[in-house]
């Protein structure tokens, strides 16, 4: 039983659900992807280590968020995930068929099934097709007659706002910001995909475009019962948009959890620092030093142990000798509530003076009030 | 910067050998028995046999290859067989005659270039900028052969005072700094000077206008400084790029040679490889073809190192 | 009162009544494709239009020459040799054979032209077709070709050309052989460098993650976009391959008398450049004017098709 195909011709809310409701629609294991650079006298010969064992799932219907600095392995994440770039390592598993494996799914299937909706660029959309070939393009390279993806694309254009009839044959330079977004949100739509990866969708628009923008990805998601991963720099379009949250450093996961629990109860310090950094109104919360000094090291050699050590204010000596692992500090919870944590201050067997301790203070963040 | 001149210098090595082969492929795979230009019709068998062999004619192509290459790294290129001379000593002293003329139009032609290229730059957009555009776009399309055509006729025929061909007068064996010579060298000076001074004013005004519409030269005058200091400001961001370009007009220089020497009867290399051509002289054909392809690849070289050690932005892995 | 940003932004959700002003803004109910948009901003330009019309002249004047041309280009009179212009029946004069110059310059236009175009139509196709292989395929595939045609990028065109057609021999298609050789390794460069960027794209990466056909994204989504540089390239270069192969001929490689073909009349007319000046220079107008015409087209489409979004 080989090969599964899903024919996008017909927009139903879930295709051919196969695993039933409780089935991760995504299992992501053990990603590993390094990059290396050619040797020189200039340079010394080394790896990227973009992505470093990363590992989580995603729920169907679900939103989770990935949230980092730049250069964390946010997009290299969503393009190994995408299939886009090939794995080092590293197991995908959609919705119960592993990707790439004799008995599951080939990639070539899987990757129609996974969908990116692009930061809005002048590159994102084919400056020399209109708006409705853009969008019809997924459907009829997968064999539909193009009357019918010229039906699909209309439909999905107005579901996205946008009046087919104005908008099929408009070119992207005759498009806003907030106009390419909708279209290219039409265009990972068109291929009816199980997930959908948003990569910085909305950072590139002005506030009250993306405020619209999000605004339809919710609703979206709710009339198409869709599963989106979230990746986003903005930690209050994550908290707006997301169920659950993953946060990135230099290539590794080092904290997940839903988004209420862990935006008000951050247990690592990278994440409470992270939110303690976002700026508030509220003169009593202000800050007047950032919690986060320096600039994230070279993702190339990265620090020995945990990686964030160097810039942490809780740093010990084992935290440079030992890598720490993402784990669960309350067991016995569901999956979806799960908060963890790669921290050597939560796992009482560390050697961290701190260590399984709960009475540590991190930085309070001054975002969300209890 | 050190390990990328290497890796430049170690790269041109096999250039240097792949030109070598194509130009000893090329020059075999042409008609006609090379043999042809020199032998008498008369000439018996026995005759044409040793000619061949003593040439090397007659061994198979790759053989021969290896034979030749083996003896051009020592110096030798074969002997001509139009002059019976030595390949080398040809090429060599042609290519001192075409040294002379390159290297006028490069020390006269190409700052005046660069004036013109500033010039039409800096008054972007005015009747300068498009007078000297035009010009420029005129020159880079203007078949030189023609050009000299039309020089000779206004100042030989019409006029009547500079030489038409030739670059020595007579009784004169060789160039020296005299009024005469200079007068034999003007009408062909001015047209190899024509296409590559065109080149070189265009990427100029190019470069220039693009620095002066740029951020950094409006930062410059926020700043206060003088239009000619921000002048020599752009002027020093640009210059990479034109030396660039003026490294490989060099190579136009030498390039456009061909057709202006044998117009105006110039004994340079130009002129040997016409002779060669028309004679199918293949040793000195190859000889000269392989001098020039290394020299132009040295050029290159060159070029390449003096850019990368003048242009911080270049970063080279 | 901690405002959520959550409440903040259910204000500016879109509500019914914004959607439509967002769908209403009125348009033109066919929107330009982009070579119609080229199109419009080429005919607002004077300079290019005249010499497009010019090149249509001429290349018309080429097609249609046995039926324009008033004589045989290549019919002797001993007589009537070395006429000047204006001569009755020899309005642009004769040469040392007495044959109409006007005739030859029509005649010749056709191989000319056909001489300067062909190379660089073969050159697009091969050249940038290897290019755009490069350019996509990237790594080993992409280093092996551009170096190859580094190998040839060191030499000036002309001399390349020369030393190709020298030794190959005189000949239209030993010359036409030529000047694709070397015309190959800029326009490869030049396909290369323009997919390379166009790659990076995002709409390249969605249309891969939507088919596993890459002809079909080359094909729908890098071609297109790659075709204006390479364009602008070709006409430029058809420019510098009218006035090579003329040089070819010039040189006695290339055309081989009595075809006329304005090098080689270039050429031949050089020994009578003391009796009749005028007539000598002529077939290099020619030259000139259709080499002046096609690169000023090429400025002119280069910046028709600088569309800024």
């Amino acid at each position: 039983m080989k090969v599964i195909t899903t024919n996008p011709a017909v927009l139903q809310p879930s295709v051919e659900d196969r695993g039933g409701p409780a089935q991760p629609l995504l299992i992501v294991d053990g990603l590993r992807k390094y990059f290396s650079l050619k040797p020189s006298l200039l340079s010394k010969s080394g790896v990227v280590r973009a992505v470093d064992g990363v590992r989580f799932t995603v729920a169907k219907g679900e939103t989770v968020g990935i949230v980092g600095e730049s250069g964390c392995g946010k997009s290299t994440t969503a393009r190994l995930i995408m299939g886009l770039i090939d794995a080092d390592e590293g197991e995908l598993v959609l919705d119960g068929d592993p990707v790439g494996a004799r008995n599951g799914l080939d990639w070539d299937v899987y990757r129609r099934q996974v969908q990116m909706v692009f930061q809005d660029s002048h590159a994102s959309l084919n400056p020399r097709l209109s708006v409705e070939d853009t969008i019809a393009f997924g459907p009829i390279s997968n064999g539909i007659s193009r009357n019918v993806a010229l039906s699909i694309t209309h439909d999905l254009l107005n579901k996205v706002g946008l009046d087919a009839s104005t908008f099929g044959r408009r070119f992207p330079h005759e498009l806003s910001g907030g106009q390419r977004q909708r279209v290219n949100i039409a265009r990972a739509l068109a291929m009816n995909p199980k997930l959908l990866i948003l990569d910085e969708a909305v950072s590139a628009l002005d506030k009250s475009v993306e405020a619209q923008v999000l605004n339809l990805l919710m609703e979206l998601k709710h009339s198409l019962r869709l599963t989106y991963l979230f990746i986003s720099h903005d930690l209050n379009v994550v908290y707006y948009l997301c169920d659950r949250v993953l946060v990135m450093y230099l290539g590794e996961v080092v904290e997940s959890g839903p988004v209420e629990e862990l935006y008000r109860n951050p247990k690592h310090p990278y994440t409470s620092a992270l939110l303690a950094s976002m700026p508030t109104a509220q003169r009593n919360a202000r800050r007047r030093e950032a919690p986060l000094q320096g600039d994230p090291p070279n993702p190339i050699n990265p620090p020995t142990g945990c990686r964030f050590h160097t810039r942490c204010a809780f740093a010990e000596s084992v935290c440079a000798s030992s890598r720490p692992m993402l784990s669960t500090p309350t067991a016995g919870t569901p999956d979806q509530d799960r908060h963890s944590v790669a921290c050597h201050i939560h796992n009482p067997a560390s050697g961290h003076s701190h260590a399984g301790s709960d009475r540590i203070v991190l930085w309070t963040s001054g975002h969300v009030n209890n | 910067m050190l390990s990328y001149a290497f890796h430049r210098v170690a790269y041109a090595v096999p250039i240097a050998l792949a030109v070598s082969i194509i130009v000893f492929a090329l020059v075999h795979v042409g008609p006609g028995d090379p043999l042809d230009a020199v032998l008498p019709d008369e000439a018996s068998v026995q005759d044409i046999e040793r000619l061949r062999a003593q040439y090397g004619f007659d061994k198979p192509i790759p053989v021969q290859y290896g034979l030749w290459l083996g003896r051009a790294v020592q110096g030798d290129l074969g002997i001509s067989i139009g002059s019976g001379r030595s390949v080398l000593a040809e090429v060599v002293d042609a290519a001192q005659n075409t040294f002379i003329l390159a290297a006028f139009a490069f020390i006269l032609g190409f700052p005046l270039a660069i004036i013109i290229g500033a010039l039409a730059g800096y008054f972007h957009g005015s009747w300068l900028d498009r007078f000297l555009s035009a010009i420029s776009v005129t020159g880079i399309s203007i078949p030189h052969y023609w050009l000299g055509m039309v020089l000779v006729v206004l100042f030989a025929v019409e006029f009547g005072n500079l030489p038409a061909m030739g670059m020595t007068p007579y009784g004169s064996d060789g160039w020296s700094f005299s009024v005469e010579h200079f007068r034999h060298l003007v009408l062909p000076l001015l047209t190899i000077s024509a296409i590559p001074m065109a080149i070189v004013a265009r990427v100029t005004r190019a470069c220039v206008a693009d620095a002066l519409a740029s951020e950094v030269t409006q930062a410059l005058r926020a700043k206060g400084l003088s239009e000619v200091s921000v002048f020599l400001h752009v002027l020093r961001n640009a210059a990479p790029t034109i030396l660039a370009v003026m490294g490989l007009e060099i190579g136009n220089l030498l390039g456009g040679s061909i057709l202006i020497e044998t117009i105006f009867a110039w004994p340079g290399t130009g002129f040997l490889l016409n002779e060669a051509i028309l004679r199918r002289d293949l040793p000195v054909l190859q000889g000269a073809i392989l001098l020039m392809a290394l020299f132009f690849v040295t050029l290159n070289l060159i070029a390449d190192l003096i850019q990368s050690a003048v242009d911080p932005r270049i970063q080279r892995t | 009162m901690h405002i959520k940003v959550s409440d903040m932004k259910k204000v500016l959700a879109p509500s019914a009544t914004n959607m439509d002003a967002i769908a209403a803004t009125p348009m033109p109910p066919n929107a330009p494709t982009y070579w119609y948009l080229v199109g419009t901003r080429l005919m607002r330009d004077p300079v290019t239009m005249f010499c497009a019309f010019l090149l249509v002249f001429v290349v018309g004047l080429a097609l249609f020459a046995p039926w324009v041309a008033p004589a045989d280009p290549l019919e002797v009179s001993v007589m009537n040799r070395l006429q000047p212009i204006g001569t009755d029946g020899y309005l642009l004069g004769s040469d040392r054979l007495g044959r109409d110059i006007l005739s030859r310059i029509l005649h010749g236009g056709r191989i000319s032209l056909f001489m300067g175009i062909a190379p660089v139509l073969l050159a697009v196709l091969i050249g940038g077709g290897l290019g755009i292989l490069a350019g996509y395929v990237g790594g080993m595939v992409n280093s092996a070709i551009m170096r190859t045609m580094d190998v040839f990028y060191a030499f000036p065109s002309i001399l390349l050309a020369i030393a190709i057609a020298g030794a190959m021999g005189p000949g239209i298609s030993n010359g036409i052989i030529a000047l694709t050789i070397v015309f190959i390794p800029p326009m490869t460069r030049v396909a290369e460098s323009a997919t390379t960027q166009i790659r990076k794209f995002d709409f390249v990466e969605a249309a891969r993650a939507t088919t596993s056909s890459h002809l079909r994204v080359l094909r729908v989504h890098v071609v297109g976009n790659v075709a204006g540089p390479i364009l602008v390239y070709a006409t430029s270069m058809v420019s510098l391959s009218i006035v090579i192969a003329s040089g070819l001929s010039f040189l006695g490689l290339g055309v081989s008398p009595p075809n006329p073909e304005w090098g080689l009349m270039l050429s031949d007319l050089r020994e009578s450049i003391y009796g009749n000046p005028m007539v000598a220079i002529l077939p290099g107008v020619m030259i000139f004017v259709t080499s002046v015409s096609f690169n000023l087209l090429s400025d002119g489409l280069r910046n028709a098709m600088e569309i800024r979004q």
